[in-house]
């Protein structure tokens, strides 16, 4: 009886799964959604505490302090950093929690691997096989997360793709090794441990800009396939759907991206992007004309008098925490009849969405965030077309330069509007390091200054015009 | 090659597998047709999906011998950081879609 209680808790979590991710699909919906998937975990989670038993030895599971207070523990800790992380630091938040994901699956491995029963070939295998996924997902994500808040900077190994290599296939050698019983000696179940998570930092570190929401996207299914993994170990459905439907999806979602920026994931896998050697500076030499600056009554005179003005945000969005000032303006513009509408970059901002998530903060109505190529069929017919921090997402060089590591990457075609205006808050190149022209195009204007502080003086200027 | 025979012969492994191969086709059928406005959200929200090694996590700590402490730690440490992924997804995502949801009903 208890048996079928847990067969049928556990259909039940697989079910909500599968309902939540296709709920989180539209937009009505996706709130409850996500409710529903996480009421399905729970009652998989309790299922398993209070019914689970051991098929050899028919026992309950025990240490049931330990369970609680763990769990206890993480329920707290999660609550409280995710209700407190800011709008900006959800890409961060969101590596992270998938790090802990991973770790989870590594050490579930290990302990598995310790237990004083021998264990059989199918085991195992999936023991290092998950260890190996969970930690290359740990350590990745720990990376990707410390890039993403600043506190590592983008570097470039040299040789790092022959040491991927190298150490790819010293893991292949040793799993094979200790799967097959050549060898038994803990010693290689930790060599191995420790070159995946080497694999992992050396995999995500060289990797920097445009590509990050491509890795955590690909890191969030690495780890779905670890707890798959613990699936076979246990030989328990609803990790195995959760995991093998975060894993599928999480790579469709990761192709995607990829198709978004022209890149292969191979690609994107052997973080060639990072070795970044032309077109940052010492390409084919561009003659860089000087930068056209332009005064914030002059910008506000400018937008008063359109019809139609198209703002595009970037990270300097996030960074300056500007979106209900964007808004702000946005309303005041409307006031006066012009069309105000946001183009959204598939990857601006450092996750696919994060311009979305970031404007409905602000209450920005969903109508007003045009798709790229919707946004680039209005350009012509756009007289003001205002950059708040983006770079890489409007730089011509993806069009035009092919010695450019952006080149070939769908860009907003922002030289099809009447004027330009590009907010900054200096030169500096964008987060992936090239230098961009259209700063320099007779079209474009300077507007130097923190997003915010911008928008709200713009909003002043306006006002009283 | 006798693994091979075995997996498709043994009851358990044959079911698994089927379950394998269904939910790829699953997963790749239900994120097909998401808008990217909510691809922030929905890699959020898998990631907390795919906290479900939890139960891993829980299993391996309920069965620990009581005087094995590398077991306990290292499954109370599991679980702890199962749970974060658990609930600190499920907790960021609701966040991430309370701002869809409000505007909405303007």
């Amino acid at each position: 009886m208890e048996q079928l209680i847990l067969s049928l808790s556990y259909l039940v979590g697989s079910i909500t799964f599968i309902m939540g991710l296709k709920m989180l699909s539209h937009p009505e919906k996706a709130r409850r959604g996500n409710l529903i998937a996480a009421t399905g975990m729970t009652i998989a989670i309790f299922a398993t505490i209070f019914l689970w038993e051991s098929p050899e030895t028919h026992e309950h599971l025990h240490n049931y302090g330990w369970i609680f207070g763990a769990l206890l523990i993480g329920t707290v800790v999660g609550t409280m950093t995710a209700k407190k992380v800011q709008m900006t630091a959800m890409p961060e938040m969101v590596s992270l929690f998938n790090g802990m994901g991973g770790a989870c699956a590594m050490l579930i491995s290990v302990i598995e691997y310790n237990k004083p029963e021998p264990l059989t070939t199918d085991r195992l295998s999936v023991i290092v096989l998950g260890m190996v996924i969970g930690t290359v997902s740990f350590a990745g994500s720990a990376i990707a997360w410390g890039k993403l808040n600043g506190r590592i900077k983008d570097k470039t190994i040299p040789g790092g793709q022959i040491i991927n290599f190298i150490l790819l296939g010293g893991m292949l050698v040793m799993a094979i090794a200790l799967i097959g019983g050549f060898v038994s000696s803990p010693a290689v179940f930790y060599a191995i441990l420790a070159m995946a998570a080497l694999y992992g930092i050396l995999f995500v570190m060289p990797i920097g800009g445009a590509d990050m929401p491509v890795v955590i996207s690909l890191l969030n299914s690495f780890t779905g396939v670890a707890a798959a993994f613990g699936g076979f170990l246990y030989n328990n459905p609803v990790m195995l759907t959760g995991g093998i439907l975060v894993g599928s999806a999480g790579t469709i979602l990761t192709i995607l991206m990829c198709k978004a920026m022209n890149r292969s994931l191979k690609n994107v896998l052997l973080g060639s992007f990072g070795k970044k050697p032309v077109g940052t500076g010492d390409g084919p030499a561009k003659e860089q004309g000087s930068v056209k600056e332009i005064s914030l009554s002059d910008t506000a005179t400018l937008m008063a008098y359109s019809q139609r003005v198209l703002i595009i945000p970037g990270y300097g969005l996030a960074v300056a925490q500007a979106q209900h000032a964007c808004h702000e303006l946005e309303k005041i513009l409307e006031e006066k009849g012009v069309e105000v509408e946001y183009g959204i970059h598939p990857v601006a901002g450092r996750m696919p969405g994060h311009m979305n998530v970031l404007l409905a903060e602000a209450d920005v109505p969903y109508e007003k965030l045009l798709e790229m190529e919707e946004a680039n069929e209005k350009m012509a017919s756009t007289n003001v077309v205002l950059i708040l921090g983006a770079n890489d997402v409007v730089n011509p060089a993806a069009k035009e330069d092919p010695s450019s590591p952006i080149y070939g990457m769908p860009i907003l075609e922002v030289e099809k509007a009447d004027h330009v205006i590009v907010n900054k808050r200096s030169m500096k190149p964008g987060y992936a390091g090239i230098e961009n022209d259209l700063f320099y195009k007779p079209k474009t204007s300077m507007l130097f200054g923190d997003a915010k502080k911008v928008l709200q003086d713009l909003a002043s200027e306006l006002k009283q015009l | 090659m006798e693994t091979l025979i075995n997996i498709f012969t043994d009851q358990a492994t044959y079911r698994l597998l089927t379950i394998v191969i269904l939910s790829i086709f699953l997963g790749i059928e239900v994120i097909s047709h998401v808008p990217s406005v909510l691809h922030t959200p929905l890699m959020s929200g898998a990631n907390a999906i795919h906290g479900v090694v939890i139960i891993g996590a829980i299993i391996v700590m309920g069965q620990a011998k009581t005087d094995d402490y590398l077991a306990l730690t290292l499954g109370f440490i599991a679980v702890i950081l199962g749970t974060l992924n658990v609930v600190g997804g499920f907790v960021v995502t609701d966040r991430m879609l309370e701002m869809f949801s409000k505007k909405k009903k303007k």
